[in-house]
């Protein structure tokens, strides 16, 4: 038995025994499932927290990050059995979120050694949290087009600016942020900067954005004359671009990977819903058509699951490179379709908003419903990842938008 | 998946070694205006024999055969390798007839006197086997036949008409499906000279050769049965799986490479002062054609892969791997002949070959619907 088959079997041993049992099933055991830590946290779900005590004290938080910062001090490959083994039984990484599965692994990159040492042990112990500062208001689609101003100033940069779509922002402790640091370079691409900011900064507002779901994960984040120390800033000085990209990579495939969850579980929930609104517990589903449409669904997901086990059998690193653009192309309009037919098979059950005559689980279906139509926008919109696809995978010439 | 580990879905070296070399062969032996010419030609085999001849002498033919029948006893996984190659350049050679049909029947319902006499001239390359079962009413389902084998003075007598029979013209051995008493479905080993086969060629828009096949009254022994009396429709479904897996294999070849064709297109031909590929309209069709592909790509391996390994996901996986495959390169054959413009649609240029090539395999060993179906069925609902 080789090393990693030997490890596979002690890391489901060790997570069987000590998972706790109300956990089991409860999620795709994704990267932004869980709990999400930070010091404005309000988990209160003891088993989740004990879980993450025992992931702390196992090491297996970060288990593929260096063990001076926090980290297991194991390989990727490790790292990937581990959360295979946590993925089989549907029991959540014992902390989530933004700042292990995207900030984390590229600081490790692009940081120096003082940053890593102030900022990673936090992250893989949960103490602090992190939200990303990428999109402006008139930097969408178009990123490279952001103004987020930081002025030198003696030791400090001077932010002054908006940031739009700062997830969880107001849950967050730190964000790291996108900035223009000289505005009069020739290229718009060329100029800006990493830069990480303690959010009780003064000067920094957190407002919340309400989606068509009624929900609200996303916030606009004001700075107005918000001082931060110069060590803050990540790599060199007006070459954030392409840390940036690397972030977004790790974005795209932690986003199309989060929304794949369990092979099959899209068509099981459509085929669950099916059988409640049409009435029937057992055996096809009545109407051809729909019948139809839910197995081009399963079938559909299932080789998505297996192109993203393909890809992770031939990776040899553990950068995402351009497939992670195709993984979320493919995994949001997934998801789409899942609400859409989810949709379809309710009826008019499915019009609830809220109150009498409509089930929890319909009310809740239809805002998940709603939430999915950002799928295909949040972390570069199917367009952009397919102008991506074209230019680096495809290599056809660029063009005029 | 359902929540088992996926399958291994990579080459190892050998295999890459073998794709590599396969990739060139076809390349160099087997462009595809060779359609062109046999079909103007009116060509009496429709392929050509020194090339199927070539790659018995590679071992190719022989790849999944055991070793005990002069084959080299690898997998299925290895054949798929090869098949995808050879769809690339529509090579009609008789893969599907021989290796994906007969040689299949045999390999799973063959008696040893069948398969001795026929599975080592198979990997040699000097013995045809095709497989009748499709007439003209089945409308793609195997079941529908109206062919019988009653059963007469010891033996069967077989009576019917199958249709679209691939290499029936050139077949040394067919094997054909019949209904025999009760009902249930037979599978009969047949020798093409016998008494009361008819054999008419029939020429198709993808320049795979097939043939009519009349049985008048033709007896057979007991010994031509493959399988078991009356289990023909359970062996027949296990033949279409594997088959169905090898061709999506070529349909997978023949879609990367009308794509690759197309892209290449795309970077060379100007208009408006500019490459075409220039253009988002096309470059994010040409991106949803490439993820298409990286899809069928998976799909294709993994039952590839689960023929060899594990045979409890063959009915699933075969039927996920030809519908998607029916699918992506019908879709990637229309669009290559869209983005190719006017050249397109002329008899001239090759690319045009593949929206034929498409529509044929998108009709053979079920359709796209009747999978679907399957799948759910398979799935419970």
């Amino acid at each position: 038995m080789s090393e990693l088959d030997t490890f596979r079997e002690e890391a489901r041993a060790w997570i069987r025994e000590n998972a706790p049992k109300s956990l089991w099933g409860t999620t795709g055991s994704g990267p932004f499932e869980g709990y999400w830590g930070g010091s404005k946290s309000t988990e209160s779900d003891p088993d989740l927290l004990k879980w993450r005590d025992l992931g702390i004290e196992k090491g297996w938080i970060a288990p593929s990050w260096p063990k001076e910062y926090g980290g297991g001090g194991l390989t990727r490959a490790h790292e990937q059995i581990i959360h295979e083994e946590l993925k089989a039984i549907g029991v959540p990484r014992p902390i989530a979120g933004q700042g292990l599965a995207m900030f984390g692994p590229v600081l490790l990159k692009y940081g120096n050694d003082a940053q890593r040492a102030e900022h990673l042990p936090k992250i893989a112990s949960g103490e602090l949290r992190w939200c990303q500062g990428y999109s402006e208001p008139n930097a969408g689609s178009d990123l490279a087009n952001l103004q987020l101003k930081a002025q030198r100033d003696g030791d400090d940069f001077v932010l002054n600016g908006q940031k739009v779509w700062t997830s969880h922002a107001d849950l967050s402790d730190w964000i790291y942020c996108l900035t223009r640091t000289d505005p009069n370079a020739p290229k718009k691409q060329m100029g800006i900067s990493v830069i990480l900011v303690d959010l009780n900064t003064p000067g920094i507002t957190v407002r919340r954005i309400d989606l068509i779901s009624g929900y609200s994960p996303f916030c606009e984040t004001f700075f107005d004359n918000v001082r931060v120390p110069a060590k803050n800033l990540v790599g060199e000085l007006n070459e954030g671009w392409t840390i940036a990209k690397a972030i977004l990579e790790h974005e795209r495939s932690s986003i199309g990977r989060s929304i794949a969850r369990q092979p099959g579980s899209a068509e099981r929930d459509v085929v669950a819903r099916s059988r409640k609104h049409l009435g029937v517990e057992e055996g096809p589903i009545p109407d051809p058509l729909l019948r139809d449409e839910v197995a081009s669904l399963g079938m559909r997901e299932e080789a998505f699951h297996l192109t993203l086990a393909r890809v992770e059998q031939g990776a040899e690193s553990g950068t995402p490179g351009p497939e992670g653009s195709i993984s979320k192309i493919v995994g949001s309009e997934l998801k789409q379709k899942r609400f859409e037919l989810g949709m379809k098979v309710a009826g008019i059950q499915g019009l609830g908003w809220e109150g009498p005559g409509f089930d929890e689980d319909d009310l809740q279906y239809t805002r998940d419903w709603l939430r999915s139509r950002a799928s295909t926008i949040e972390g570069g919109s199917s367009e952009i990842q397919k102008n991506i696809v074209s230019k680096r995978v495809l290599g056809l010439p660029e063009g005029k938008k | 998946m359902s929540g088992h580990a996926a399958p291994l879905l990579l080459l190892n070296d050998e295999q890459k070694m073998l794709s590599k070399t396969a990739h060139e062969f076809v390349r160099e032996r087997a462009p595809l205006g060779r359609l062109r010419t046999f079909r103007n030609d009116k060509d009496e085999i429709g392929f050509s024999r020194e090339l199927w001849n070539e790659m018995a002498e590679l071992g190719w033919l022989g790849l999944q055969i055991p070793e005990e029948y002069d084959g080299l006893g690898l997998g299925f996984f290895d054949l798929c390798v090869v098949l995808e190659e050879s769809g690339r350049e529509l090579m009609p050679e008789p893969f599907v007839s021989t290796l994906l049909l007969g040689a299949q029947a045999l390999l799973l319902g063959g008696t040893e006197a069948q398969k001795n006499g026929l599975l080592p001239g198979v990997a040699a390359g000097e013995t045809l086997v095709s497989v009748a079962y499709e007439e003209r009413a089945s409308r793609g389902d195997f079941h529908c036949i109206e062919t019988v084998g009653r059963a007469s003075r010891g033996g069967f007598e077989i009576t019917g008409e199958k249709v679209q029979v691939l290499d029936g013209h050139l077949a040394d051995a067919i094997i054909v499906s019949a209904a025999t008493d009760g009902g249930a479905q037979t599978l009969f080993l047949v020798d093409p000279e016998a008494k009361g086969v008819t054999i008419t060629r029939q020429f198709r828009i993808d320049g795979q050769t097939a043939a009519i096949v009349r049985f008048e009254g033709v007896s057979v022994e007991p010994s031509a049965v493959v399988g078991k009396l009356g289990g023909g429709a359970a062996l027949m479904q296990s033949v279409l799986d594997r088959a169905g897996v090898g061709l999506a294999a070529q349909m997978l070849g023949a879609s990367e490479q009308a794509f690759a064709d197309t892209l290449e297109y795309l970077k060379e031909r100007e208009q408006f002062g500019a490459p075409i590929g220039s253009f988002q309209a096309l470059q994010h069709r040409a991106v949803a054609l490439y993820t298409e592909i990286a899809l069928l790509r998976s799909v294709v391996l993994a039952a590839a892969r689960v023929i060899d390994d594990k045979p409890e996901d063959i009915p699933r996986l075969a039927s996920l791997a030809k519908a998607f495959a029916s699918e992506t390169f019908l879709r990637v054959a229309q669009e290559a002949i869209q983005m190719h413009g006017g050249i397109g649609v002329t008899d001239e240029h090759d690319i045009g070959f593949y929206i034929k090539r498409a529509q044929a395999t998108y009709m053979t060993f079920g359709e796209p619907s009747q999978h679907r179906r399957r799948w759910a069925e398979l799935h419970g609902y």
